[in-house]
């Protein structure tokens, strides 16, 4: 009941000096609200250089073939061919840390359209998760192929910025077409630009199409890629789509029966891919998704326990490392700032909480002559403290939020709202009330009603 | 019994090492319902000897019965606790509350009363105290608002709302003019004759002291019965007197 009229008692003084309660609010207000926008307009710019960097395929992983050896003399990385299209679906599939991944058919050739030529980067053979790996499904003209266009082998291309400017001198070669290796490609998008990567390699100077397109009608007997092996690649056999002129080739065996077929199994086409590209969930599953991924294709490809692995698996280890570093930078200089502001703002109530211990000596002694005891006075400037880092808090987090949201609207900076900025700005508010308030109230409640009735 | 009983009461102040003696041995006596003037020159010693009535300070040495009841060693809050129990304040310079009404300034010290009052019983008090100065028309006038006759009576009511045994009433004419001192001091007057309310008002002035019924007269930390007009100290010496 006395807890409940100190209270009020404490409500009345701060409606009676209305200015005094304001610009005692507004220390607080100004320091949440500075919380509150520097969390919000902060993690956003932290979410946005994660995933700048993340962009440049921090979180890629990418899983070569084994090394083959013979006599002694190994032929280096990617020298075997393990890696199937199937086993890149179960990877995408089945690990829970791998957000997506691709097949990889790599070639390098001339590509032609009309009188102009260029010798790519990069061609490379992809499925269409390849641009979500790398984080590249924003287009900057047309659109990305789809998976129907990677069953069917469908002669369509994406060209990167690079390409476009030297085969088209910077016009739109949407719905026209390039030839790789005299096979014409219809192009359907335009990729936005990416810039160098960390190698310095030109990341633009790329054309993706389907990896079966690439695989069995560019690849095929070429054995441009860089396997050793490939010139024995199995893929030779079925690269009838690589003619010309396919009609031309007709038949010279019936076809075999079903019993016939049945009795005389083939062996199934096997095919393989140079690389499987795929990008973990987050940093942090990066390791998790290693693991995971080895543990899959280890059963896939039927490799017992102590045998060593068909493939390795390699991750960006520099980049991942300055990820990590740049999102721990941005959360401590969040940190500093949040608390510097918290800081200014409480030492800014507790000045006005002391002049007004000192303003208002009068009141408190007249209510210490009336009867307060030393408990009710450091209760009610307590109270208003609180009550009025409250209200503070309440305002500023409104204040500081509608200010990231100007931020937003008119700089176009990404804003993120943490709704655990907000609890923490509500309780350190009560907090700093309580904290920087009880000086001031602790003073007052000291005061001898003699000295303060006769103070002037 | 009296109510209030004073026992060789000494108080010294210490400033850094020096003793400065302010009070040395007052002993006196006032009983329930007089009217009683405390005067004497400024340094002399009345108001230190106000405030030891009036359970703001502790004496030094010496016993103060009140009402029955030793408070001369009691702690800062149980003192705080006769004050809003026993004793009604009012000061020269009113001490009201700015910006605040008169209802919630003579509601003031129902707030730190322990006993159960709710809010609406403690608002009809206040009202009736301000009808009783003759205030019922000025509820919500603020201090700045008012005359200082005017506050002073809020000021009045706000020491009787408690309903306590004793006033005091410190220079309560100093700010006011001489019409406004006489009326407030009439009421003085009529507080202690229709309700049997101890009134002790300390003053320099002698034309005030006469409203009173006996005047204990201080000068230099002692009391001096000398001081004391016959007239006065006939009644005196009847009402139980000055040792």
């Amino acid at each position: 009941m006395k807890a409940y009229r100190t209270t009020q008692t404490a409500l009345r003084a701060l409606r009676r000096n209305p200015m005094r309660a304001t610009l005692t609010t507004l220390g607080i207000i100004i320091g949440v609200a500075a919380v509150i926008a520097m969390m919000e307009i902060g993690s956003g710019s932290s979410a946005a250089i994660q995933k700048t960097i993340a962009s440049m395929g921090a979180n890629n992983l990418m899983i070569h073939p084994g090394t083959a050896a013979s006599g002694g003399v190994s032929f280096g990385a990617g020298s075997v061919m393990t890696l199937t299209p199937d086993d890149s679906e179960a990877v995408a599939r089945e690990c829970p840390a791998v957000r997506s991944a691709t097949s990889v058919v790599r070639v390098r050739t001339q590509v032609v359209y009309g009188n102009k030529n260029w010798v790519p980067l990069f061609i490379y053979g992809v499925d269409p998760a390849y641009l979500d790996v790398r984080d590249w499904t924003n287009m900057a003209e047309g659109e990305a192929f789809t998976d129907r266009d990677v069953r069917n082998a469908n002669k369509v291309c994406l060209l990167g910025q690079t390409i476009v400017r030297e085969l088209f001198e910077g016009r739109s070669p949407i719905g026209k077409e390039v030839r790789i290796k005299n096979v014409a490609f219809k192009v359907t998008g335009v990729l936005s630009a990416k810039g160098a990567n960390m190698m310095g390699m030109d990341q633009d100077d790329i054309v993706l199409a389907p990896w079966t397109a690439i695989k069995y009608r560019v690849a095929g007997t070429s054995a441009s890629t860089v396997n050793q092996s490939s010139a024995a690649s199995s893929s030779s056999g079925v690269n009838t789509l690589n003619k010309l002129y396919p009609s031309s080739g007709a038949s010279l065996y019936p076809v075999p029966s079903e019993t016939q077929a049945a009795d005389t199994p083939q062996p199934v086409r096997f095919t393989n891919v140079d690389e499987i590209l795929a990008a973990a969930k987050s940093t942090a599953e990066i390791p998790l998704a290693i693991k995971q991924i080895t543990e899959l294709l280890r059963q896939r490809h039927r490799i017992h326990p102590g045998e060593p692995e068909d493939f390795s698996i390699r991750d960006m280890t520099e980049m991942t490392k300055a990820l990590s570093s740049t999102t721990g930078l941005m959360t401590n200089l969040l940190l500093c700032v949040a608390l510097i502001s918290l800081v200014v703002g409480g030492v800014g109530i507790m000045n006005i909480m002391l002049v007004s211990v000192t303003e208002r000596t009068h009141e408190i002694g007249l209510r210490m002559a009336v009867g307060a005891q030393a408990r009710d006075i450091l209760r009610q400037f307590l109270v208003e403290a609180v009550v009025l880092c409250l209200i503070g808090g309440a305002l500023g987090i409104l204040v500081g939020h509608g200010g990231s949201y100007l931020v937003k609207f008119f700089l176009h900076w990404p804003i993120k709202t943490s709704p655990g900025a907000i609890i923490a700005a509500v309780l350190v508010s009560a907090g700093v009330g309580i904290i920087f308030g009880y000086y001031p109230a602790w003073k007052a409640s000291r005061l001898d009603p003699i000295e303060a009735l006769r103070y002037e | 019994m009296q109510l209030i009983e004073l026992k060789d009461i000494y108080k010294t102040y210490y400033i850094g090492e020096l003793a400065v003696p302010v009070l040395k041995g007052v002993s006196l006596d006032i009983a329930g319902g007089e009217l009683v003037a405390l005067m004497g020159a400024s340094g002399s010693g009345k108001s230190t000897l106000m405030n030891i009535l009036g359970c703001l300070d502790h004496s030094t040495s010496g016993e103060y019965w009140l009402d029955g009841r030793e408070v001369s060693r009691l702690s800062a809050d149980e003192r705080a606790f006769v004050r809003n129990q026993k004793v009604g304040f009012v000061f020269q310079n009113f001490n009201l509350l700015p910006r605040t009404s008169a209802l919630e300034n003579v509601m003031l010290p129902l707030a730190y009363t322990a006993e159960h009052l709710p809010d609406r019983e403690a608002r009809q008090r206040a009202t009736e105290m301000l009808d009783r100065v003759g205030l019922g028309d000025r509820f919500h006038h603020e201090p700045s608002q008012l005359s200082g006759g005017e506050q002073q009576r809020v000021a009045i009511a706000r020491a009787l709302v408690n309903r306590p045994s004793i006033v005091f009433a410190d220079e309560p004419t100093g700010n006011l003019d001489s019409h406004t001192s006489e009326e407030v001091l009439r009421m003085f007057q009529q507080l202690n004759e229709e309700q049997g309310i101890t009134v002790i008002l300390v003053t320099h002035d002698a034309n005030i002291a006469h409203y009173a019924r006996r005047i204990i007269h201080i000068s230099d930390g002692i009391i001096d019965n000398g001081a004391m007009s016959g007239h006065h100290q006939s009644e005196a010496a009847k009402a139980g007197g000055v040792k």
